[in-house]
């Protein structure tokens, strides 16, 4: 994957380690190793952590009436089979399913084009208004789109995507966060000479960009894509507001599972877990790569 | 700089003849940076900018979810509906009340748990992987499992306190009780996320500070509470803003947790987000539902606007000292 000919390349954050690991070292020698408390703490922090998911599978692999026993079983027990085809029947899960892999995946490569586009034009390009249209986008960045779903919603009933995926889709592409860190990581990670290098031998803008601009950012990228795909499989508001049951998302159907209209609780588990499973996998191959994309944009925003 | 001075200047190059195909490009090399931030921004002007500007427009008229395209003028009728409803203040003070108890210890919390993982830790990327898990996780997957471990009858969490002699609370019509449930919900989303965020501001203070705090002999709480939060104070101030914004447009937990649009029976732990959507696609007025919309955004520009003047006067403060 990493075999490029390019230059190779140091994203931001990684530049860092050398100095803070000999930073480390040199603590060390004190008392800064973690003690048994610390460690205790912690994981008392990771089980009330994952007791949460434990306990779905827990409760979605038992009947009903297990669930109604006092003490309660602690175990996963041999129904999760069962419920699962109970779920797939009564909420459509496997369609959710599959509308969320449509959804999530068009607006992570959107997304991902869009901001890796419009940020390189504020990194590198100078152009008349780039200071005004950055702090427009920056500015947006902390009003939660929540407040204006009415006139979206006005707007997509005017144009006849109600219950429609792209109703969902394309909003989802607007993302001033991706612009903003994309912009970030570039700043940083692609030197000014490298595309004065290129202009020199003749190549146009459009050329850098693809043979250039994008390798150079494509760890950044990855992040972003990352943290995309798990916020718009979670999204909820509007979603809801925006498809219903006859064309869910996984959301949609597991506001309709608790929505009262079905009554088993280890159904409702058995769904949960199903639409869990997905964003659950990606974070298990994938976590550590989430970890290092939140730390590196809280250092920058 | 010494280098370049005993450098002979190298003559400028000649200027290249201006040819057409030349002109052509360098024009089109001045208008391309606009083809790039295109498709961003004609997305962003259309489901983002006109949505968010166009909601204050809509709050001043009558607006029907089934016919979203006639607009009847009734100047600030909404409004003064909105002021004369119970709920709607019964939800404001819920939001202000879950707010304070889902934001304060989540974020207490993190700062403690990132001090800890700041520590010379083994497993480390597990360790943070595993506090980030409950943010990989939807809000309504996650309020539907806690909507079960907080059963009157069969909840887990009532056996517990049952076992230790408290016993049953009902999670569900108790307004203490269940703003206490739906706030628990936001504090195990978001305290791993926090933490992390905390850690990545810990990391980033210089590790010299510490080293002459230590040679001074200050203990290592006085560390904490000399080096690290004064070094944090801008991360800080950001996870309060963050998470009271969240705090404002609490949703998915309360209309999941009886999957209820009321929020309870007597509106208990109804927020206004809740009540947004109640308005709107529970009784069909889009018109009043722009109104809740903009009380809250005003509402998120005092506390942002609060939160900046206290920051800005602490660093003036600490600048005259």
């Amino acid at each position: 994957m990493t075999t490029l000919a390019d230059p190779p390349v140091t994203p931001p954050v990684r530049r860092e380690p050398p100095t803070r690991r000999r930073a480390r070292k040199s603590r060390a020698g004190r008392t800064n190793h973690a003690g048994k408390l610390t460690y205790a703490i912690l994981t008392v922090a990771v089980l009330v952590s994952a007791f949460p998911f434990y306990w779905t599978i827990v409760a979605a692999s038992r009947s009903n009436a297990d669930l109604a026993q006092v003490p309660p079983s602690l175990l996963p027990g041999p129904h999760l089979l069962r419920n699962f085809e109970a779920v797939l029947e009564e909420a459509d899960i496997g369609k959710a399913l599959l509308n969320s892999f449509i959804v999530s995946g068009s607006i992570t490569l959107g997304t991902v084009l869009c901001c890796t586009l419009a940020g390189f034009a504020f990194a590198k390009l100078r152009f008349r208004g780039r200071g005004a249209l950055l702090a427009v986008t920056v500015g947006t960045m902390m009003i939660p789109p929540q407040l204006g779903v009415i006139p979206l919603f006005m707007l997509i009933a005017e144009l006849q995507w109600v219950n429609q995926l792209q109703a969902v889709i394309l909003p989802g592409l607007v993302s001033a966060f991706g612009v903003f860190f994309m912009r970030q990581y570039l700043v940083q990670s692609l030197p000014d000479e490298l595309i004065e290098a290129a202009r020199v031998d003749g190549a146009s803008t459009a050329r850098i960009f693809w043979s250039i601009v994008v390798p150079v950012a494509r760890p950044g990228m990855s992040v972003l894509g990352l943290l995309t795909f798990m916020a718009a499989w979670n999204d909820f508001f509007w979603p809801i507001v925006a498809l219903s049951s006859s064309e869910p998302t996984v959301q949609v159907a597991l506001r309709q599972l608790g929505g009262g209209y079905v009554h088993d609780q280890s159904v409702i588990m058995a769904g949960t877990l199903l639409g869990t499973l997905p964003v659950l996998l990606v974070f298990g191959l994938l976590g550590r790569q989430i970890v290092g994309g939140i730390m590196q944009g809280a250092v920058k925003g | 700089m010494t280098l370049s001075a005993l450098e002979t200047p190298a003559p400028p190059a000649p200027p290249p003849p201006p040819s057409r195909p030349n002109r052509a490009r360098r024009a089109w090399q001045k208008m391309s940076p606009y083809a790039y931030i295109a498709p961003f921004f004609t997305l962003f002007a259309a489901f983002g900018l006109f949505p968010l500007i166009y909601t204050a427009f809509v709050s001043l008229y009558r607006v029907e979810l089934q016919t979203p395209g006639d607009m009847e003028w009734r100047g600030l009728d909404n409004y003064t509906a909105l002021f004369s409803d119970d709920f709607f203040w019964t939800s404001l003070r819920n939001t202000f009340t879950i707010g304070v108890i889902s934001t304060v210890p989540q974020l207490v919390m993190a700062l403690g748990l990132a001090h800890l993982l700041n520590y010379r830790l083994r497993a480390r990327t597990f360790l943070r992987t595993a506090m980030l898990l409950p943010y990989a996780t939807s809000v309504a997957a996650a309020t539907l499992v806690f909507a079960q471990l907080f059963g009157r009858d069969f909840g887990l969490i009532n056996y517990v306190a049952g076992l230790v002699g408290i016993g049953p609370i009902d999670w569900q019509t108790g307004t203490v009780a269940s703003q206490i449930a739906v706030s628990t919900i936001v504090v195990w989303r978001w305290t791993g996320y926090n933490a992390l965020i905390y850690l990545a501001g810990m990391q980033s203070i210089p590790q010299e500070l510490y080293e002459a705090a230590e040679m001074d002999g200050a203990s290592k709480w006085r560390q904490f509470f000399h080096v690290t939060l004064p070094g944090l104070r801008p991360t800080i101030v950001f996870t309060v803003i963050v998470s009271t914004i969240g705090a404002t447009q609490l949703f998915g937990e309360p209309l999941l947790f009886e999957g209820s649009i009321s929020g309870g029976i007597s509106h208990q732990y109804q927020t206004l987000g809740l009540y947004m959507y109640e308005q709107g696609w529970g009784f069909f007025h889009l018109g009043r539902a722009a109104a809740i919309a903009w009380v809250m955004f005003l509402l998120i520009v005092v506390v942002v606007g609060v939160n900046a003047l206290l920051a800005y006067r602490r660093t003036r403060k600490e600048a005259v000292r």
